[in-house]
C-alpha cells in the first residue's frame, strides 16, 4: 500500500461502516454490539491462510484440529457420499453438531440448505460459528437465498463467478468460497471458478465510471458494491476456494491462484491416511509458494480419494449449478 | 546485520528512519496489519522462517488460529528463533491469537499446544464464547489514547492471571466472559490489553477497525521506547 498519511484512514478498511440493518446505535463505551459486519467478516479474516475440513463425527473433528485445521465443517455425509447415495441432503442432526462443537476449540461451521432460513435459525441456536448456505445440500428454495443480514452468526456462500459472489454479499454473506465441484476430487472446476472471479475483478478495475454502471447491471449487483470492488481490486470479504481439492499440490495451486484459504471436503477422510493428508494439506497451504515444501508435504500420504472427472458427470448432477 | 541475535536489546531506530517491522505470516490476518503499519510509516516484511527475523526493529503476531500458528511455527523452526529474539528484547505486538502465542500459560490449549511465551500471563482461548457472542465495543485505554479505542473481539482470548511485571492497559467487565471460564481467578473486570516491557498484547483486533492508536503506541512507545 502506498498510504502514508492517516487521512486515508477512511478508505482503509473495506468495511468501516456497518451496513447491518437494525444495528444498535453505538453510544460509546459500555454498549458492546454483536453480529456487526466487522465482527462477521473479521472471523473470516482470521481464517486466512488456513484449511477448513469437512468432518462427519467428533473423532474426525479432533483429528482435523490436531492436524492443524483452522476450522471444521460439521455435516452428516461428505459430498462424495451425498453424490454416491443420492436423496435429499439436509442440515445435520443437532446432536451430531453438539458433539462436534464439544470436541474441538477451533471454529465449527455447519451447512444449511440454500434458502432454508429455519435450518439457519437452528444452527444459530446451536451456536455454530459460521453457516455455509451450501449447494452441496439440496436447495430448499429455487428462487431466494437466505437474508443473511437477519442473523448474528456469519454466513459463507459459494460462487462460480463475480456476479454470484456480489449477490451473496448483498444478501449479507461475510465470506465467499468459489464452488468448484464438491465430492469429485477433480480440482478443475475450483480452478475455473477462482480464475473467473479474479479475472472479472481485474476487468472491473480497468473500467471507467460510466462503464461501471453497465457492469453493475450485467453483474446484477448494486452499483456501490461493484464500484468498491473496482476500486479495491478485491472483494470486500475473504475469498476461499472449495470443491475438488484432494492433494497438497491442489491446495497450493489454489493459493497461488489467489485464494485466501482452502475448504477440503471429501479429500481428507475419503483418503487412505486422513491424519497425514490433513497435516500435509495444512502445510502446503501455508507454504504454497515453496515448491520444495509442497514436495515434502506430498510424500508418503497413501492413496488419495478415488475421484470422479467432472466431465463424466451429467449436468443435473453438478452441484455448482445450484444457486444463482 | 542481525540485531536480534545479540545479547543486548535491539538498537534504537534512528529518528526519521522508518522502523522495520516483521509480520508473523504463517496464518491469519497478516495483510490487515501490514496495511496499518505501512500507513503509519513502517517498513513491513513477512516472517515465515528464522532468517526473516534478521534486522527487524519489531514484530507483529496477527490474529488467526493460535493452535495452527503454534504447529506451523514449530514445524518450520520459527518458534525457538522468535523466543530467542523476545528474550533479546525484540519488541513484539500480538493481537488475539498473537496474545495467546506470547502468553507464558494457556488455560485451555488443544492437545500438545505450546506458546512462544515471554509474557507473564495466563490466557483463556475463546473466553467470551462462540462467534455469536463476538462483539465490538469502545474501550477506555488512557495509556494509549485520550479517545475511547474501537475494539473488535472475535472469539477472543482474555487474561485470567498476570504477573507483577505486567501492566494492564484495558479491561472489560467480567460478566462478558462465557460462564464458567473464569475459574474464580477473575473478579469485576478482565484484562484485554497488557504490556510487559518489550511485549504488547491485545485480545481484540485494532487492525480491522481503522483505529490505529495501538499500532501507533507500539511503534512510538515500544519499538522507539518514546515517552
Amino acid at each position: 500500500m502506498s498510504n502514508t498519511t492517516e487521512s486515508s484512514a477512511a478508505s482503509y478498511t473495506s468495511n468501516p461502516a456497518d451496513p447491518t440493518p437494525g444495528a444498535i446505535e453505538d453510544s460509546g463505551q459500555g454498549s458492546p454490539r454483536t453480529g456487526t459486519a466487522r465482527v462477521k467478516r473479521g472471523l473470516a479474516d482470521m481464517l486466512k491462510g488456513g484449511v477448513i475440513m469437512d468432518v462427519v463425527t467428533a473423532e474426525q473433528a479432533k483429528i482435523a484440529e490436531d492436524a492443524g485445521a483452522v476450522a471444521v465443517m460439521a455435516l452428516e455425509r461428505v459430498p462424495a457420499d451425498i453424490r454416491a447415495q443420492g436423496g435429499v441432503a439436509r442440515m445435520s442432526d443437532p446432536d451430531l453438531i453438539d458433539q462436534i462443537v464439544e470436541s474441538v476449540s477451533i471454529p465449527v461451521m455447519a451447512k444449511a440448505r440454500i434458502g432454508h432460513f429455519v435450518e439457519a435459525q437452528v444452527l444459530e441456536a446451536l451456536k455454530v460459528d459460521y453457516i455455509d448456505e451450501s449447494e452441496v445440500l439440496s436447495p430448499a428454495d429455487y428462487v431466494n437465498h437466505i437474508d443473511k443480514w437477519d442473523f448474528t452468526v456469519p454466513f459463507v456462500c459459494g460462487a462460480t463467478n463475480l456476479g454470484e459472489a456480489l449477490r451473496r454479499i448483498t444478501e449479507g454473506a461475510a465470506m465467499i468460497r468459489s464452488k468448484g465441484e464438491a465430492g469429485t476430487g477433480d480440482v478443475s472446476e475450483a480452478v475455473k471458478h477462482i480464475r473467473t472471479i479474479r479475472g472479472e475483478i481485474a476487468k472491473l478495475s480497468a473500467l471507467s465510471k460510466d462503464e461501471l454502471y453497465v457492469a453493475a447491471k450485467e453483474l446484477q449487483a448494486p452499483y456501490e458494491l461493484v464500484a468498491e470492488v473496482a476500486r479495491e481490486g478485491k472483494l470486500p470479504v475473504v475469498l476461499f476456494t472449495a470443491g475438488g481439492v484432494a492433494t497438497p499440490a491442489d491446495a497450493a495451486l489454489m493459493m497461488q491462484l489467489g485464494a485466501d484459504g482452502v475448504f477440503v471436503g471429501s479429500g481428507i477422510f475419503k483418503s487412505g491416511n486422513p491424519e497425514a493428508r490433513a497435516a500435509a494439506i495444512v502445510r502446503a497451504t501455508a507454504q504454497f509458494n515453496d515448491a520444495a515444501a509442497v514436495a515434502d508435504a506430498s510424500r508418503g500420504l497413501g492413496e488419495a480419494m478415488v475421484g470422479i472427472n467432472v466431465g463424466d458427470l451429467p449436468a443435473p448432477h453438478r452441484l455448482a449449478e445450484r444457486g444463482w | 546485520m542481525t540485531r536480534v541475535t545479540g545479547a543486548s536489546r535491539p538498537q534504537d531506530v534512528p529518528a526519521g528512519q522508518a522502523p522495520a517491522i516483521g509480520v508473523f505470516a504463517l496464518q491469519g490476518d497478516v495483510r490487515e496489519h501490514e496495511r496499518v503499519l505501512t500507513a503509519l510509516g513502517a517498513r513491513t516484511s513477512p516472517v515465515r522462517g528464522a532468517a526473516d527475523l534478521a534486522g527487524l526493529d519489531g514484530l507483529v503476531i496477527p490474529g488467526g488460529e493460535s493452535s495452527v500458528m503454534d504447529k506451523l511455527s514449530r514445524l518450520l523452526g520459527l518458534a525457538p528463533a522468535v523466543r530467542a529474539a523476545i528474550d533479546d528484547g525484540l519488541p513484539v505486538y500480538g493481537t488475539c491469537a498473537g496474545m495467546i502465542m506470547l502468553a507464558d500459560r494457556i488455560a485451555n490449549p488443544i492437545t500438545g499446544q505450546q506458546s512462544l511465551g515471554g509474557l507473564d500471563i495466563t490466557v483463556q482461548r475463546n473466553a467470551f464464547g462462540s462467534q455469536v457472542d463476538s462483539f465490538e465495543a469502545r474501550l477506555s485505554v488512557p495509556a494509549v489514547s485520550s479517545e475511547p479505542v474501537d475494539a473488535v473481539f472475535i472469539r477472543a482470548p482474555a487474561v485470567l492471571q498476570s504477573g507483577p511485571g505486567v501492566e494492564v492497559l484495558a479491561s472489560v467487565p467480567s460478566e462478558r466472559l462465557e460462564s464458567g471460564v473464569d475459574c474464580g481467578l477473575v473478579t469485576g473486570s478482565v484484562p484485554v490489553a497488557v504490556r510487559q516491557g518489550n511485549l504488547l498484547a491485545t485480545s481484540f483486533h485494532p487492525e480491522v477497525t481503522g483505529d490505529w492508536s495501538f499500532h501507533r503506541y507500539f511503534l512510538d512507545r515500544v519499538v522507539r521506547r518514546g515517552p
